[in-house]
């Protein structure tokens, strides 16, 4: 199967950002699937992750998006160690904790927190708010000045709850307020890394951005490095500074905020961008080329060989399907941007002379119409 | 072909063309906590061929409308009062036996989340073929044909062999085409889609809308798109309706309602989501507070309790008095139109980058 | 499918292996001299002597074990003559075949297990798919109140009540009886009505209160929606989609009712002074009675493991997302 990518540059965090926090080289999870007959054994896996790279920067944001089944929440939750890796290495703070065990893991646990997607399940319904918030600190056997209750008070009112509601259950909270408690059970260790999986993405238009300035807040104001998961371009935009895209559990560009949304190089990164449907506020913004892929996204049980977007891409040729694009720095791109691709698209997001239209019902229906 | 002649009730846009009419629409539902009022005095039209976006968040009341036009409320729980004229035919009092005929033949329903909404236990073929059947008593066989032809339109590759898989074989997008044909295959006057895309990933969902728009340029129905995300409306309406808590609070083209909208909820709901071409370094507006209970739906305007502008109204009219949404373009709002237009170009516009 | 048929019977063969010898090495624990039982109150010692051989009691225990198991699939002798497969070795208290004893009473136990399953599937199911497509409606209130009521009788309590009115007072009904089904089948129709009745009660009241509730849950399922939303008939809706999800639910319990009837009814085999497998069961545990016990165990155990592969074959077939792998 596809080695681990060959990377002969460790990718810098921005300029401003500090120092690397945090990095991860050749990542890997494969999910094992059992069959057979008449003795079960393994008989394929999922390749959920294979051979991502990546590095967060102290108080840097970070972005991750892609499609679902492209492995970012589960690189999300490697790098937090919910999941063992299969192979890479994760490096925080110059201490490799790949495979650390839980011991050794202890320091570094308290500093990397994670903010989950369903507001709802990740809570426990039995404990109190009070409770939830500070049993990171009882776990880890932190006692913080003051005491924990004095502490659980401030957190709640960093988040824009109100500290009276100390001892009410989550049920008794909204979406958005849940969320917030979420935050300020991350918040609680004082962490130096916040993995964030899809945190808005179950809540409502109008309290997304609450939960979003939010973390914008904590991000900013604290210093907390993140990344940030999640599906929704705009959003992920809205809050990092440097975004990989992922599919099909590769790492196909990485970028700074500008390079990526205004000069993405890797044709899938311009389906993407082109697929966001944007609110027209006036005429201008209408000037993007259109791009609409053909079927789904392929099973990650049997990814095709090479490149992997070739099968879904308008400019694959018999070389995508042998040699699989290594993740570096293409001429005409700025310093920082890597792009997985061998034969990548100019670096405009502007329309095209003829729209790219691969789902063949589509090109059916619009040839019909003219 | 019919002229809608209804003149009693709240007025609404829509000239003679109307083909959907629905006029001071209330929908409750009693529970244990007390009664509901998912919907409570709602009117719009729905013109031949084109499309209303019906936008709104969780318990605006906009998926329930839309059952109800089909009357696929629960008949115990709640009571409908009102005007749903479909075609000239009046709905709230129609017969059981007369819903039965126009569901899946003249009004089809598209739903949210096609792993759910198509049973796992039958083909999709048959679960397609099966309104086609029923309506035009097509044998089998010409059923099977014109299914595999609808699964063929909607971009199903090898429809005749995919006719006899079922849904879990299928991947998301595609149970989505599966379900659009199912709902067009009795060339339906009417589509009502309920999140159709929501489910979906956005390159997947940007092949559906535009399948859906092409679609409807060649069987000409018309379509209710029901969504929360603004982005996907303005790619597929003409006509925009914003709802909130049980109520219509602003109407007008899609072109009107997006570029100049004059009520604050809508200006929330702009000024809360980034944009692609937005400006970063802008901070992100949003609505504060929640959403309303429907049990105790707030006094007067229901979103006063969140809106930022009820002192520029005078005396406690936006607590006291219910806002009425004017016919044809307008929002229920109490701010005169001088204020709407000020607000949003002096104070709005500018955050929206 | 024949891949899945040969690992669950194989799966099968083992747990039966394992549940045998649990049976077996756990009655040896018991302090007791199974030669002396055999023999009676006033025993010569040479008669225990002659017994105990005669039983291969003189065997160390796993000897006795594995010809035991040996048996059931090649048969044995033994000094009151050959005993064909399945063996089950010789019955210490009375000296006959286990195998025998067994089929001796398998019929009844069948007839009322079948007779029962009939009456209460019938109605059972029949009443709950009323309640549910009335839901909420005074028959649901009736049929969810009565099913209520009887699904918490208890058969010793409930037997005697409908003999005491069918039997005793009136007189219509003869008291429950055995007669062979092909000699005189009125006889055994007649005979069996009373412990058919009153099992069917009981349990049509808890299939009347399983199918009502996993209806209506069906019912709520959003392809369930979907198809009305398409057209289709309620009556079509609630037979075509709802049911055929409830199935699932339903199946999963018929098999376990089944099973564990078959295996022997022994409160309403004593309620209505029935022999069948039961009885068979009790009798072989409270004369220590080794053999018998360990037929009647086995007996049973089959039944559970093949109805179990029975009902993941019907998984697969109402659910075409099961694949029996």
């Amino acid at each position: 199967m596809s080695d681990k990518l060959t990377l002969p540059k460790p990718q810098g965090p921005v300029d401003g950002a500090g120092e690397t926090l945090l990095s991860v080289e050749g990542l890997t999870k494969h999910f094992p699937i059992y069959g057979g007959f008449p003795i079960k054994r393994k008989v394929g896996a999922v390749q959920a992750v294979d051979g991502v790279d990546l590095t967060v920067g102290t108080g840097e944001s970070v972005g991750l998006v892609g499609e679902s089944g492209c492995g970012k929440s589960t690189t999300g939750r490697l790098i937090t160690r919910l999941l063992e890796p299969t192979a890479g290495k994760i490096t925080y703070a110059g201490q490799d904790i790949t495979h650390a065990s839980r011991r050794q893991l202890a320091p570094v646990r308290s500093e990397i927190q994670m903010i989950f997607q369903d507001p709802y399940s990740s809570l426990n319904p039995r404990q109190t708010v009070g409770t939830i918030i500070k049993s990171p600190m009882e776990v880890n056997g932190i006692k913080p000045a003051g005491g924990v209750e004095t502490r659980v008070r401030e957190l709640l009112e960093l988040v824009g709850l109100n500290p009276e509601h100390y001892n009410r259950f989550p049920h008794e909270f909204s979406g958005g307020q849940r969320q917030r408690i979420g935050v300020a059970r991350a918040l609680a260790l004082n962490p130096k890394l916040i993995v964030a999986d899809e945190p808005v993405s179950a809540l409502d238009v109008s309290i997304q951005a609450q939960v979003v300035n939010l973390l914008q807040k904590v991000q900013e104001e604290m210093g907390i490095a993140f990344l940030f998961i999640a599906h929704d371009l705009a959003i992920v935009r809205h809050f990092s500074q440097r975004l990989a895209v992922m599919y099909l559990g590769k790492v196909v560009e990485v970028g700074d905020r500008d390079s990526i949304y205004n000069r993405p190089r890797h044709p899938y990164t311009h389906a993407l961008l082109s697929a966001v449907p944007e609110v027209a506020l006036d005429d201008e913004t209408e000037d993007r080329e259109r791009i609409r892929l053909s079927g789904d996204v392929p099973s990650p049980i049997h990814p095709p060989s090479g490149c992997r977007f070739r099968t879904r891409c308008w400019k694959a040729q018999d070389k995508c399907a042998t040699e699989e694009p290594p993740l570096v720095q293409i001429s005409g791109s700025r310093a920082g941007h890597l792009t997985a691709c061998h034969f990548p698209e100019d670096p405009t997001t502007e329309s095209r002379a003829e729209d790219i239209v691969l789902d063949p019902a589509l090109a059916a229906l619009e040839k019909e119409a003219e | 072909m019919t002229t809608l002649t209804k003149t009693e009730g709240e007025k609404a846009p829509g000239g003679p063309e109307a083909f959907l009419s629905v006029r001071d629409l209330r929908v409750r539902f009693s529970t244990e906590d007390g009664i509901v009022k998912a919907v409570d005095g709602l009117s719009f039209d729905v013109e031949r061929g084109k499309t209303l976006g019906i936008v709104g968040e969780s318990g605006s009341g906009k998926s329930v409308t839309n059952l109800t036009v089909l009357g696929l409320h629960n008949p115990k729980t709640a009571t409908v009062e009102g005007e749903i004229v479909l075609d000239g035919k009046e709905l709230v009092t129609a017969t059981e036996k007369e819903m039965e005929k126009l569901r899946g033949n003249k009004v089809a329903m598209i739903f949210q989340d096609p792993l759910t909404a198509l049973s796992p236990y039958y083909t999709v073929g048959r679960q397609i073929a099966e309104p086609f059947m029923k309506h035009t008593g097509a044998s089998k066989k010409e059923a099977r044909a014109r299914a595999i032809e609808m699964l063929d339109k909607v971009g199903i590759p090898q429809p005749a062999t995919r006719f006899d898989d079922y849904p879990h074989q299928f991947s998301g997008g595609m149970r989505q085409r599966a379900m659009i044909a199912m709902a067009l295959i009795c060339d339906p006057d009417l589509l009502i889609a309920d999140e159709p895309t929501t489910a979906l990933d956005v390159t997947v969902q940007a092949q559906i809308l535009d399948l859906l728009k092409d679609l409807q340029q060649e069987f000409g129905s018309a379509i209710i798109f029901i969504t929360h995300d603004l982005g996907v409306i303005s790619k597929m309406a003409d006509d925009l309706l914003v709802m909130y808590s049980g109520r219509a609070v602003e109407r007008g083209s899609v072109r009107e309602v997006l570029r100049a909208p004059q009520h604050p909820y809508t200006w929330g709901l702009l000024s809360s989501m980034p944009r692609l071409g937005g400006d970063t370094a802008q901070a992100l507006t949003p609505i504060p507070g929640t959403p309303p209970s429907l049990l105790n739906p707030p006094s007067g305007c229901p979103f006063h309790p969140r809106c930022g502008f009820t002192s520029e109204v005078s005396g406690n009219r936006c607590s006291g008095e219910r806002p009425l949404l004017p016919a044809g373009r307008g929002a229920a709002c109490h701010l005169d139109h001088e204020q709407k237009s000020t607000f949003f170009i002096e104070q709005i516009k500018p955050r929206l980058g | 499918m024949l891949q899945f048929l040969i690992r669950r019977l194989s799966g099968a063969v083992v747990i039966m292996f394992l549940i045998g010898a649990f049976t077996f090495f756990l009655f040896y624990t018991i302090p007791q001299d199974f030669a002396q039982l055999a023999c009676g109150k006033n025993c010569s010692p040479e008669n225990i002597a002659v017994i105990r051989e005669n039983l291969g009691l003189d065997k160390p225990i796993t000897t006795q074990f594995w010809e035991f198991m040996v048996g059931i699939v090649s048969g044995r002798d033994f000094p009151q003559g050959h005993c064909s497969a399945p063996c089950l070795g010789v019955s210490f208290d009375s000296g006959e075949f286990v195998w025998d004893s067994i089929m001796d009473r398998f019929p009844l136990t069948l007839s009322l297990t079948v007779g029962g399953l009939v009456i209460f599937l019938l109605f059972g199911l029949g009443t709950g798919l009323l309640a549910a497509w009335k839901r909420g409606t005074a028959v649901d209130k009736v049929v969810s109140g009565a099913s209520m009521v009887l699904s918490s009788f208890q058969i010793y309590f409930l037997g005697p009540i409908v003999l005491s009115l069918l039997v005793y007072q009136t007189g219509w009904l003869e008291n429950p009886k055995e007669a062979s089904i092909t000699d005189d089948p009125a006889g055994w129709f007649m005979g069996l009505l009373i412990p058919w009745i009153v099992m069917a009660t009981i349990f049509t009241a808890q299939y009347t209160r399983m199918a009502r509730s996993t209806m209506i849950e069906q019912l709520q399922e959003e392809h369930v929606r979907t198809a009305r939303a398409k057209g289709m008939r309620q009556r079509y809706v609630f037979f075509r989609y709802a049911w055929r999800g409830s199935l699932i639910p339903i199946v999963t319990i018929i098999g376990m009712d089944l099973s564990a009837l078959l295996s022997g009814a022994v409160v309403t085999e004593y309620t209505f002074d029935l022999a069948g497998i039961g009885r068979l069961a009790v009798t072989g545990s409270l004369t220590k009675d080794l053999p018998l016990t360990m037929g009647v165990m086995l007996f049973g155990a089959f039944f559970i493991l093949i109805l179990n592969i029975i009902v993941d074959l019907a998984y697969a077939y109402i659910d075409p997302r099961v694949r029996l792998a």
